[in-house]
């Protein structure tokens, strides 16, 4: 009994390890594409390697943790569905992770006058994100207090949607120098750094429904 | 070893309790993989022995009071009925209890040897049966309560209220097994105190009567019970009665625990009789029953909307039909003991073999009194006033040949009645058995049919995906279509002003004639624009949903107008347009103005989002 007291302490410090590295590696992208955006070349690769090394510890932690749920038989009628959670938990340093790359291999041409769009997208959008991973850290404290702290998460996400609309409408009426390949191809970026609070929403739902299967 | 063969009927009895009621304390937690049965079987059999050697005196007094059967033999007999009926009705389904099951065979002994049954002592375990699961459910209720509001108000981690739960359902489940073991040992072993009598062992620092041997021996037979059949009765019914959360199982079985616990404690009685309130009477009761109470109880809090009333039926049932089966079994099965196998099985009985054995006696009395009739030399008066004596004796021994048949319409009343309640009882059983199956047919089919429509909505869910995507690479097409003519137009234009400039600078005629010649080609390209009659047809095609549903709306409207709208819906600016069609940006603008009155839109409303949400 001492045993499953010490793999769930363990397990404990694991999940909370975990969202933490998700947590940086949101903070990463976020700095990553301002460096992107202001052409600090250098301190861009360098969060190019610091987000690499996050994700691939963030993958780490959750085969770790998939392993004590399983083998100590840890929660076993929810465990599931908190894996499933931890999942859409990866899946958003995963794409902040893809995103850097992306970043880093098209190597996209952002007008002057788009900078601040962009900063404000990425912002808003990470923002999101990190809205969402307090109201999962509650989920496994106080499952009746998640639904109202992911009302920051909807609001941030709908923001980030109106932010990239306009990135969009302003590269294809306004931006008469640029050429159609490039609109096409930001229009792309703007849709890139959406994904992440679009994957914080996705997030925020599957908490939402969890917190209330907890506290039936 | 004689004792050891008596005793086999009760330990049997033992063993099928272990098996079965096991199941009750750690069936939940087993179920739900949170302990593991190993665990689960090793403390169960500890405490349910200590529980029966500690504290299985006070329920045995009740049972000891309600009929003490004496012999050994009448002790097999009761407990092996007892047991057959616990089996015969596991067997076919029905709700039985070890505890109801004995007290119909005691009763069934009683009524066998005459000895009265007494009826304070019987309402007193009747009373307790009933009040039994209602104390479960007055105790799970603010138990569950309680557990609630804890996980609430302490914030514990989700995963360390898990291992607390399970340190929790193993510390019941041991109070369970050592409250299982105090009050249903009595059902055990209870018949056997009275007829063994064991020496009892000084083992220093107490004294082990030779009750608690007895009861020692029917815990271990209750432990094996629990290490060698539980496992498949956790497994199999473990969760028929209600799917429980771990939390829910803690108080199901901490309540069950209390119940059990306060009807077999005599400290507590004596604690309560102390204080001047009535005692508690020390009962056994069946762990089910009350295990049921509890869950109804949970289910009363959460509003009642899962319980199974049914349930209720079924149990009321078990308290009249259980002690009517085994109190008919043990009646016949110690006539049969008593009359067949001649052995004593204790109160009259045992002086109605005497009284037998007078009469036989008496009867070649009378013979060797006629025989001394026919001899004139041995008659005398004391003859007569022997048959008289005789003629005396005869009224007593038809009373006791008419107690007999009276005994045996009663039981074969009692039978019939047996027999038509079972009948009854299966007959339900069947019929509960084909809507249980009707039910099961019909879920299968309703899942089925969800699983079809749940399968056809993905599928939808995909198409609407694919023809998405498919609408967007359309009109980023469009889009892209779109800038290249308007990038050409501007082009052409560029060029056309281009000619004109040079041809005001050039004198030479011919010259003038070819720049004019060209001026005019590039005027009749652009009014004869193939890839604007294309993307037109591209722009009619792909919107022709909405151009329907415009021309539907607003008949009056004009082709040039609806051209207009298609291009807004592609959110394409008035200088595009402009470019695209060939016409100066002011005239759309104007055509702009004509549409937004024509479509009745709203001056605050941008016009491209009204097109764009029509």
């Amino acid at each position: 009994m001492s045993l499953l007291y010490k793999n769930v302490k363990q397990l404990v410090f694991d999940i909370d390890i975990f969202i933490d590295t998700v947590e940086q590696g949101v903070l990463v992208f976020k700095e990553g594409v301002t460096n992107y955006l202001k052409d600090e070349r250098a301190s861009f690769a360098d969060k190019i390697i610091q987000i690499s090394k996050l994700e691939s510890s963030a993958d780490k932690l959750q085969r770790k943790i998939d392993d004590l749920f399983y083998r100590h038989s840890i929660l076993p009628q929810n465990a599931s569905d908190i894996e499933s959670m931890l999942d859409k938990i990866d899946e958003i340093i995963d794409i902040c992770k893809d995103n850097l790359y992306q970043f880093d291999d098209e190597l996209p041409f952002v007008p002057k006058e788009l900078r601040n769009d962009f900063i404000r997208l990425v912002d808003i959008s990470v923002e999101s994100a990190l809205n969402v991973f307090p109201a999962a850290r509650a989920f496994f404290r106080e499952p009746l207090k998640v639904k109202e702290m992911l009302a920051k998460v909807y609001f941030y996400e709908k923001e980030a949607d109106k932010i990239s609309r306009n990135i969009k409408r302003r590269l294809f009426h306004d931006m008469k120098d640029l050429q159609l390949s490039q609109k096409m191809h930001l229009r792309y970026f703007a849709l890139h750094i959406e994904t992440v609070s679009d994957k914080a929403e996705r997030l925020a739902d599957t908490l939402s429904i969890l917190a209330l299967k907890m506290s039936l | 070893m004689i004792i050891l063969f008596f005793l086999s009927s009760g330990l049997f009895l033992g063993w099928s309790l272990g098996a079965n009621d096991a199941a009750n304390i750690f069936g939940t937690a087993v179920g739900t993989r949170m302990i593991r049965f190993k665990t689960a079987a090793i403390v169960a059999s500890i405490f349910v022995i200590l529980g029966a050697v500690i504290q299985g005196a006070g329920a045995n007094e009740t049972l000891g009071s309600l009929g003490s059967v004496s012999t050994l033999a009448a002790a097999f007999t009761v407990a092996l009925a007892a047991a057959l009926t616990v089996y015969w009705m596991t067997r076919m389904s029905l709700p039985v209890s070890t505890s109801q099951a004995i007290v119909g065979a005691i009763i069934g002994w009683n009524l066998y040897t005459n000895n009265s049954t007494d009826l304070s002592t019987l309402s007193k375990i009747v009373t307790t049966w009933i009040s039994g699961p209602i104390l479960g459910g007055l105790f799970a209720i603010p138990l569950y309560m309680l557990v609630r509001y804890l996980s609430k108000k302490t914030k514990t981690h989700v995963l360390f209220l898990d291992a607390y739960t399970k340190y929790g359902l193993l510390l019941v489940g041991a109070f369970g097994a050592y409250s299982l073991g105090a009050n249903n040992i009595a059902n055990v072993m209870g018949v056997f105190t009275s007829s063994v009598n064991l020496p009892a062992i000084d083992l220093g620092f107490a004294i082990f009567s030779g009750t608690q041997q007895l009861f020692l021996i029917g815990g271990v037979a209750i432990a094996v019970g629990i290490i060698t059949y539980s496992k498949h009765v956790m497994q199999t019914v473990g969760n028929t009665l209600m799917p429980l959360t771990p939390e829910a199982a803690f108080v199901v079985v901490l309540s069950q625990s209390l119940v059990l616990f306060v009807f077999s404690s005599q400290g507590l009685s004596d604690a309560l009789v102390s204080l001047g309130l009535p005692a508690i009477p020390l009962v056994p009761v069946s762990s089910s029953q009350v295990v049921i109470g509890a869950i109804i109880g949970i289910g009363i809090y959460k509003g009642g909307k899962q319980i199974k009333f049914k349930i209720l039926g079924s149990i009321s049932l078990g308290w009249i039909a259980t002690p009517l089966a085994a109190g008919i079994i043990a009646f016949f099965m110690l006539f049969f003991v008593n009359n067949v196998f001649q052995q004593d099985v204790g109160g009259d009985r045992q002086l109605t073999q005497i009284s037998q054995v007078l009469r036989s006696d008496s009867t070649s009395n009378i013979n060797d009194e006629f025989a001394d009739e026919i001899n004139p030399d041995t008659a005398s008066k004391n003859t007569l006033d022997a048959f008289k004596n005789h003629d005396n004796e005869l009224p007593a021994f038809a009373d006791n040949t008419n107690i007999h048949i009276y005994y045996l319409i009663g039981m074969s009343i009692l039978l019939l009645v047996a027999a038509v309640l079972i009948y009854w009882m299966q007959k339900n059983k069947k019929q509960n058995l084909l809507e249980k199956a009707s039910h099961n047919a019909k879920e299968e089919s309703h899942k089925l049919k969800l699983e079809r429509l749940e399968k056809s909505l993905e599928d939808k869910r995909h198409l609407q995906e694919d023809l998405g995507k498919e609408l967007k690479f359309r009109q980023g097409e469009m889009v892209t279509m779109a800038m290249s003519i308007i990038r050409k137009n501007e082009f052409i234009n560029e060029l056309k002003e281009e000619v004109i400039k040079i041809k005001s600078q050039v004198k030479e005629h011919e010259t003038r004639l070819g720049l004019n010649r060209l001026s005019l080609m590039i005027t009749r390209d652009l009014s004869i624009d193939h890839d604007r009659e294309k993307f037109q047809m591209n722009i009619n095609a792909q919107h022709s949903n909405f151009l329907h549903k415009l021309t539907e709306s607003f008949p009056t409207m004009t082709d040039n107008e609806k051209r207009l709208a298609s291009m807004l819906r592609l959110n394409l600016s008035s200088k595009e347009i402009a470019s695209i069609l060939n016409i100066s940006p002011k005239s759309v603008e104007m055509n702009r103005y004509r549409l937004r009155k024509k479509l009745k839109v709203d001056p605050k409303v941008n016009l491209s989002d009204f097109i764009r949400e029509f």
